[in-house]
């Protein structure tokens, strides 16, 4: 009923090759939008912006980066957390040694930072899969959190190898309220996910995802597998390496190499498979799921008055969360985005399912 | 088909983890209504509109929860007996809520951000127990008026008030913990001067908190001429074998351990395995209580650690047994009571309530703002008289802060583990200034000159 298409007629090819196609789905993106950009600044408090929409809002956006790499390319990848690292000390030092760049822009360069390493770490996967990927990209991770931690000229030498940023200043305004962070980042989020799932209905994000199915047969109508492993690592870190620089300069403030060690990796692995391999929206709600999940589950027994140790919250906060997550991947292995699109096809038939 | 049984299972499980741990928390403290009648008066809700709130960043899980959790216990016993005995500060009773950060810098932040608004005034001050967390929070602490408490860790340059009003890391940074260690050497060669060619390796946590101390070491490295081997040990420090494997081809004269958490033990096991004297080993005075030792057992005899306070009990640890442990409202176990780091978190939760006690002096006996009490701290003048008062004679020293130097103390002792208890082994060892001044100025003056803020708030 809610999502019924009837009556919607294309008499166009643009409009047949819109992004939301059909009528429900943009007023369903303009209400998300609506709630993102006013509803959301007007009821939040403080706590809400800095614990929970930023980070959600930084995570999201890496892992659309991530999921245009795992998901429509295919290749495993745990190198995020060292991609969000390079893109975070790039910005850091071009901040620093070049005084007069634009904060947006040194983020920017940050990314591209992100983008050269990508293309370099990416090279191995024209001759490995799979697993084999997997372990090549945590050698990256590795690689990074020894180049950040021992390599003093990164941190600009300071001696405990902590860093410290001040809020950043874009024409004039200086982003320090938690508002203003939260509308940068959300600016951020909007614009590289219109950018993602454009790349992803075109041409190259048709030639990731043949790669994906079958790489030879890919190969054989003729995409060259160089090309898009390789522009799938370029984008993919490029959107992680911004998020990297959004994440250490709007949200830490101040952080040491390990903000973005190997645990970073992995949660953001997890988000993609939680959300949806292969799916923009699916990487949102990955972000919001394992970085909400932990916050609310350890607030939860406050809420409800029951006075336990912080310990044992702590502890049921693991296995819940792990339960959880194994109950999500059991019931539905192609993540929450799966899950909503189920949604909207019961909504299709609501309430008159035959 | 599939899904109904999951859902059964997830159904049968999740009311038996939450049934486990009510049983769990049961057999801690007594039965629940018991313990709500004595803990009248003694835990204060957050919400009560009289109360001081205290904000308590702890560690119980993790990696760290070995020391986290005496310091836990002994911070939070110490807030309770000043409700409990006192009935408050000047009649202001302390209201705490702990937030778990298992030593992580991120969830640090969070904890901070969710607990520094809470209470009638606001947090009053914080203690992040983690140096990594204390650089984090420093960026955020001028924005929201909060003080910080870093008793014994944190930025050693944070000493110069003048440039860090809101830090107050009392009772020793590192750069002086690492100059005593140094001075102790020197002490042991017959002056400073003989550890020309020495070798010393220093073993590190690899993060803000094991690199604090490397500058300083550099610096006196360079002056004495001895020879710095610096080893990181990566988080959490249970891998140790390419440090130790180096020790024993190095065979440096002494190693300084500076570790936290499973670390200290895993080091002191894994010197035993190189076959390394633990009598040459000196570790941070956060490598030095008992959870360190214990696990290595006989082994850790001979390893001495420099000290804030070492383990034994005074009149205050007696008010503690007899007003909360008699009555099952301890945090935690009562073997604990008297141990190193639950003496050393006694000392800094009664920092912060005489901080805040100084503070009522000026601003009346009422819940306070993080501005106030940041007042109190910087204007705190701890005597004799005032330990006597407290019951902790001969656990804390006295001390008196200004705006120029919010450490207050740079001298400590060093205690030797002798197999069952912490022994004092040393005198009072005072750190060199001469060296350590310069060194926070320029750091400070660096810092301020990023930042963007004045150098010398001190004189306005």
């Amino acid at each position: 009923m809610f999502y019924r298409e009837a009556g919607q007629f294309k008499t166009s090819y643009k409009a047949d090759q819109a992004v939301f196609p059909i009528f429900q789905d943009k007023i369903f993106v303009a209400i998300w939008l609506f709630i993102g950009f006013v509803v959301v600044p007007m009821l939040a408090s403080e706590y809400m912006f800095r614990a929970i929409f930023i980070p959600v809002i930084i995570m999201a956006l890496a892992a659309i980066g991530l999921n245009l790499l795992v998901g429509y390319c295919g290749q495993v990848s745990l190198g995020s957390g060292a991609f969000m690292a390079v893109g975070a000390y790039a910005a850091y030092n071009f901040m620093i040694r070049v005084p007069e760049l634009n904060p947006l822009i040194c983020f920017l360069l940050g990314g591209l930072s992100a983008t050269v390493v990508g293309v370099i770490f990416g090279i191995p996967s024209l001759r490995i899969k799979g697993f084999y990927l997997a372990v090549a990209t945590l050698a990256l991770q590795f690689f990074t959190d020894w180049t950040f931690s021992r390599i003093d000229w990164f941190t600009n030498y300071t001696p405990s190898g902590s860093i410290a940023v001040q809020p950043i200043e874009v024409l004039g305004v200086v982003f320090d309220s938690p508002i203003r962070k939260y509308f940068l980042c959300l600016v951020f989020l909007v614009i590289f996910t219109i950018i993602g799932k454009n790349i992803v209905r075109g041409r190259i994000g048709r030639a990731w995802m043949a790669t994906r199915d079958m790489d030879v047969a890919a190969e054989i109508i003729g995409i060259r597998p160089v090309y898009a492993k390789l522009s799938a690592f370029a984008v993919s870190s490029f959107f992680i390496g911004v998020a990297g620089a959004l994440w250490a300069f709007v949200h830490l403030g101040s952080w040491e190499p390990l903000a973005f060690d190997i645990n970073l990796s992995f949660s953001i692995l997890f988000m993609v498979i939680i959300g949806g391999l292969g799916s923009i929206v699916g990487g949102m709600l990955g972000a919001a799921f394992i970085t909400l999940l932990p916050l609310f589950l350890n607030q939860l027994p406050v809420w409800l008055g029951i006075n336990i140790s912080t310990a044992m919250i702590s502890h049921l906060e693991f296995m819940i969360f792990g339960a959880l997550i194994i109950f999500f991947l059991a019931v539905e292995p192609l993540g929450l985005a799966r899950i909503w699109q189920i949604t909207k096809e019961k909504l299709r038939l609501w309430p008159f399912p035959h | 088909m599939n899904h109904s049984l999951l859902f059964r299972a997830l159904l049968i499980c999740v009311p038996l983890a939450i049934g486990g741990c009510g049983q769990d928390s049961g057999t801690d403290t007594g039965t629940s209504t018991e313990n709500q009648s004595n803990a009248e008066g003694v835990i204060v809700d957050v919400s009560d509109p009289n109360a001081q709130f205290v904000p308590v960043l702890s560690y119980r899980t993790g990696a760290y929860a070995p020391n986290g959790t005496p310091v836990a216990n002994g911070f939070t016993d110490y807030l309770k007996l000043i409700n409990a005995r006192d009935g408050g500060i000047n009649g202001v009773k302390i209201s705490f809520e702990e937030c778990e950060t298992g030593y992580s810098t991120s969830r640090s932040i969070e904890c901070y951000e969710r607990l520094k608004g809470q209470g009638p005034t606001g947090a009053a001050v914080f203690n992040p127990m983690s140096t990594g967390a204390t650089f984090a929070i420093t960026e955020k602490a001028p924005v929201d008026k909060i003080p910080l408490i870093t008793m014994g860790y944190g930025r050693s340059e944070s000493r110069n008030g003048g440039v860090f009003p809101w830090n107050f890391p009392i009772y020793g940074t590192y750069w002086t913990a690492a100059d005593i260690l140094i001075t102790h050497l020197g002490n042991i060669n017959g002056g400073l001067n003989n550890l020309k060619g020495k070798k010393i390796a220093l073993v590190y946590h690899d993060s803000p908190f094991g690199k604090e101390p490397i500058p300083l070491l550099e610096k006196r490295a360079s002056m004495l001429g001895f020879e710095l081997l610096s080893i990181p040990v990566t988080h959490p420090g249970v891998e140790q074998k390419s440090a130790w494997t180096m020790i024993r081809k190095e065979q440096p004269d002494y190693v300084l351990l500076w570790g936290w958490g499973v670390m200290n033990s895993t080091a002191i096991k894994e010197a035993t395995g190189v076959r390394y004297p633990r009598d040459q080993m000196y570790g941070i005075w956060w490598a030095g209580s008992e959870p360190d030792v214990r696990p290595a057992a006989a082994d850790a005899v001979g390893y001495q650690a420099i000290s804030m306070v070492s383990s034994g009990q005074a009149q205050v640890h007696k008010d503690i047994l007899s007003y909360l442990y008699d009555k099952g409202l301890g945090s935690g176990e009562r073997e604990g009571v008297g141990e190193v780091l639950y003496n050393v978190a006694i000392i800094n939760a009664a920092l912060v309530v005489e901080s805040i006690r100084t503070a009522q002096s000026k601003y009346g006996d009422k819940p306070l703002t993080g501005e106030e009490v940041r007042w109190g701290i910087e204007n705190l003048d701890i005597t004799e008289e005032t330990i006597e008062k407290l019951g902790l004679t001969g656990y804390m020293y006295p001390l008196s802060l200004n705006c120029s130097d919010h450490e207050g103390k740079r001298a400590a002792r060093l205690h030797r583990w002798n197999g069952e208890s912490w022994e004092y082994s040393t005198d009072w060892i005072t750190a060199d200034d001469s060296v350590i001044q310069p060194m926070v100025r320029s750091a400070s003056d660096t810092y301020a000159k990023e930042a963007g803020i004045p150098t010398n708030a001190c004189d306005s």
